[in-house]
């Protein structure tokens, strides 16, 4: 028990200055909510149900252009698969958990736990990394949660006539740049973003998913066509 | 939108994601991920802000505007640089922000 306890208090520990970026950005969260229409407890309530900012940013912005309901299940969709990702690299080692638990533990399951967990599981898995990771990402949610309702209620002093709506390009536009991490991931950006400029036009907003799988797959063969390149190096 | 809409789509978005969050943590050992899916998910961020971030910035309203005369393409091109040296939402926003309602003003 004592063990366990201190993995959950050094997985917390670990998190406290990752904190500093959670804060603005659940805040940021918050006010957007209220800046496109939402109810305090409209906003409130979708940051415990969903639980993703970067999805829920999209959505926002896909409210502030009046895009259908289906669009913005399949572009915060789209934007989350991310999470099966983490998902996979985390399952290792949450085997022996019970499903209860293994379904707070996916609930709770953040970019920044899962980059926490994983940094320090890469140098040193602790004896019990369910409990780390689970301090991990408590202290994310109750962080997250606390500041996006202290952003929900702030959002509604917030006038409409400071066009709050283009903090979410500005957003994504950070988001964007930390995910440039190589080459590949460069040409999907430029093909993503150029594609959903040109497809502007297409109906329901459709533009935006064609954009993305374009994207995505100009990723996929920039990478590809970078490997053969790389083992002839080596050799 | 109606509150009905509002709240089912929050079920929607909730009810996906939690299963994307879980997906293989309840999979492992019965289905592993197919490496195609592997490679296409690493690129899933990039393209998709991208797309958000770039019809955002040129067409500020409904209309497609590359002029120097569109304020939020210029605040955004200030905003990108600041993303791009710091990758900072706060800092971003800021800067995006006060660049906006400065040319806004001229």
């Amino acid at each position: 028990m004592k063990r366990i306890q201190q993995d959950f208090i050094t997985g917390a520990r670990d998190t406290l200055p990752i904190l500093l970026g959670v804060v603005p950005f659940a805040t940021i969260c918050g006010v957007a909510a209220v800046s496109v229409g939402l109810t305090p407890l409209e906003a409130i309530g979708m940051n415990f149900i969903v639980f993703a900012g970067a999805s829920q940013l999209a959505v926002f912005q896909l409210m502030s252009i009046g895009s259908p309901w289906l669009i913005m299940v399949l572009t915060a969709w789209v934007i989350n698969m991310r999470f099966t990702m983490y998902s996979a690299a985390l399952a290792p080692y949450l085997q022996k958990e019970p499903l209860p638990r293994k379904s707070l533990f996916a609930y709770m399951l953040s970019d920044q736990a899962f980059g926490v967990t994983m940094s320090r599981f890469s140098n040193q898995v602790p004896s019990s990394p369910a409990w780390y990771y689970y301090g991990s990402a408590a202290i994310i949610w109750v962080t997250w949660i606390l500041c996006a309702i202290a952003g929900a209620l702030l959002g509604t002093l917030v006038p409409e006539s400071w066009g709050f709506d283009f903090a979410f390009p500005l957003s994504f536009m950070a988001l964007m740049f930390a995910a440039l991490k190589d080459r590949p991931n460069v040409v999907a950006a430029l093909v993503g973003g150029t594609t959903a400029v040109l497809a502007k036009g297409l109906p329901y907003n459709l533009g935006l998913v064609v954009a993305a799988l374009l994207g995505i797959a100009s990723g996929m063969l920039a990478e590809s066509l970078r490997q053969p390149a790389r083992e002839g190096a080596i050799q | 939108m109606s509150a009905f809409s509002i709240w089912s789509l929050f079920v929607f978005l909730g009810l996906g994601t939690f299963l994307l969050r879980l997906s293989f943590i309840y999979l492992f050992g019965k289905v592993e991920m197919p490496d195609w899916l592997r490679r296409a998910l690493r690129f899933v961020p990039a393209s998709v802000l991208a797309a958000l971030v770039f019809p955002a910035l040129t067409y500020p309203a409904g209309i497609l505007d590359l002029s120097l005369g569109n304020v939020r393409l210029l605040a955004g091109l200030g905003g990108a640089l600041v993303a791009w040296k710091t990758k900072n939402i706060l800092w971003t926003i800021v800067v995006g922000m006060i660049l906006f309602w400065i040319l806004q003003a001229l």
